[in-house]
């Protein structure tokens, strides 16, 4: 059976190239980079490189870059290291309703212990606006933190616009990157960024590895305490293999940005052939412009998405869904809701995410397989024979 | 993360569609939760003699609604309305834990159709109609 794995927003596979760069790591750079001698020399060069492979792709020097175990750990470094050490200047935050739970979930946590928080709402299409950024902002307000690009429906935040205004109003900037890093051009600097999270396995690097850009002068309390490492912000020895994968996948990434722009082109033969195939269906997020190249995300009416995930993957098809039955809560996707779905509309998302792997005809495959599983699926609804 | 059994019963679901003028109709769940399934019905002799389900829903809720419908054909009301949920996922090999809560409402659903069924009959005993199999 054909394999189509159209599920790369939930990760990547990992790259030949950055195989091999860890192979060499695994196999010969035994060292500790903290280590004087030659052994530890080697392993801290290798380190090294990743950094300045990283700091290269978001336009930041290698000294403002501190590895993490993945994005989730960026956040919570960059978030609650940021908001207690900047407690005495205020404790109001502001962030917007389709972050990642990994910041979400954060914010909500500092809620409850003492911070003000102001969750904004966004448009129908996932994009919150500038204005509503400006006027939530108060004067102790430290900490604004804002997505680069959705990782369910893609869309993209005015990142820009909101690092000027927080900047104009010496506000931290905090954004979580992890879905747009090696898909869309990132400069911290032109953008006004004070605070990047970003992770490996979602651009063909290796899972359990990330990173926090902290601009030169931005401080954070530590989230763990220990030896020196990565300037004492996250003390450990590091995570060699992950760190030079993650450097590989970098370089990589940044070689191919137009590429990756490109698939733009897959994306919307997906979007429309599904759209031309197949009656009653929405689609979420935003239309093509301020949208990440490789995301499809429509609602199938009539039908739930996590059979759709099942079905789909008999045929070797691999996506994902916002429904809650996928989710193993109650309620469908905080995304899809924010954006003003119902829950019925909710429960039928589906997200396709391509990678620089995708062929035409994987796409055409799937144009092939889901009419007919549609079909079946809305035979056995009884919300379809209500309206039909 | 699904037993054979369940993926079977997705894949090749027993007994779907309506009856039309069903003895008994039950829906239970709602769009909010993400499951909805509907049972009608047909008895006589106080026998279930044909069961048919629509379902909305995981592939869990599919397959306890189809798999409800086997276990209740022919069997009697009294025995039908002895059916669980729990009995439901007990022979469908088990289902993952998140999944015991929502999407596991096939029995209710059988269960409501025979309450729809019931009070016809009452209603139908008062209008002096005879019940179902008693003439
Ligand atoms: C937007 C966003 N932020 C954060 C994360 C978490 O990253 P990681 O899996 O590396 O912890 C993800 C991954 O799912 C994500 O999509
Ligand atoms: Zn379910």
């Amino acid at each position: 059976m054909r394999k189509v794995y159209l599920d790369n927003s939930a990760t990547t596979p990992v790259d030949p190239q950055v195989a091999e760069a860890m192979m060499a790591v695994l196999t010969g750079v035994y060292g500790n980079p903290s280590s004087v001698h030659e052994d530890g020399r080697q392993a801290r060069m290798a380190m090294e490189k990743a950094r300045w492979s990283l700091a290269g792709l978001i336009g930041a020097t290698p000294e403002e870059i501190v590895f993490t175990s993945g994005g989730t750990e960026a956040n919570n470094l960059a978030l609650q290291g940021a908001a207690k050490a900047r407690v005495k200047k205020g404790r109001h935050l502001i962030t917007t309703a389709i972050e990642h739970h990994a910041v979400l979930d954060v914010m909500e946590c500092m809620e409850k212990n003492g911070y003000d928080l102001t969750v904004l709402p966004v448009n129908e299409e996932g994009i919150v606006a500038v204005e509503d950024v400006r006027g939530a902002i108060r004067p102790d307000t430290t900490l604004i933190s804002v997505m680069h690009a959705n990782n369910e429906v893609g869309s993209i935040q005015p990142i820009e616009a909101i690092g000027e205004l927080a900047r104009e109003r010496g506000i931290l900037f905090h954004v979580d990157a992890v879905q747009s890093l090696g898909k869309l051009p990132i400069s911290v600097i032109n953008m006004n960024i004070d605070m990047l999270s970003v992770s490996g396995h979602k651009i063909y690097g290796p899972k359990g590895v990330g990173a926090l850009y902290l601009r030169k002068g931005v401080r954070v309390v530590p989230m763990m305490f220990g030896g020196g490492q990565e300037r004492k912000v996250r003390p450990g020895t590091e995570n060699m293999l992950g760190i030079v994968g993650f450097g590989e996948a970098c370089r990589l990434a940044g070689e191919g940005l137009q590429e990756f722009a490109a698939l733009a082109v897959l994306r919307d033969r997906l979007l429309d052939g599904i759209l031309a195939r197949i009656p009653d269906v929405k689609v979420n997020g935003p239309r093509r412009g301020s949208r990440l190249p490789n995301n499809v995300n429509v609602s199938i009416r009539f039908v739930e998405g996590e059979s759709l995930l099942l079905s789909l993957d008999m045929q070797g098809i691999a996506a994902s869904s916002g429904s809650a039955c996928t989710s193993g809560s109650l309620d469908p996707s905080h995304v899809l809701l924010a954006m003003g779905l119902t829950h019925e509309i909710a429960h039928g998302s589906l997200r396709f995410t391509l990678g620089k792997q995708t062929t035409q005809e994987d796409v055409d495959y799937v144009l092939e397989k889901l009419p007919p599983i549609v079909e079946r699926l809305r035979a056995m609804s009884p919300l379809f024979s209500e309206t039909v | 993360m699904y037993s054979e059994k369940v993926i079977d019963h997705f894949n090749n679901p027993r007994n779907v569609g309506e009856i039309p003028d069903a003895d008994g109709i039950g829906q239970v769940g709602n769009a909010k939760c993400g499951d909805i399934m509907k049972i009608s019905l047909s008895v006589e002799n106080n026998i279930i003699k044909d069961i048919k389900f629509k379902t909305f829903g995981c592939g869990a809720a599919v397959a306890t609604s189809s798999m409800v419908t086997e276990m209740v054909k022919g069997k009697t009301v009294e025995e039908a309305m002895a059916v669980s949920n729990r009995a439901v996922a007990e022979a469908l090999g088990g289902l993952p834990g998140e999944k015991l809560h929502c999407s596991n409402l096939a029995a209710d659903a059988v269960h409501a159709a025979l309450d729809d069924y019931v009070e016809k009959q009452g209603t139908m005993a008062k209008k002096g109609i005879a019940f179902d199999g008693q003439t």
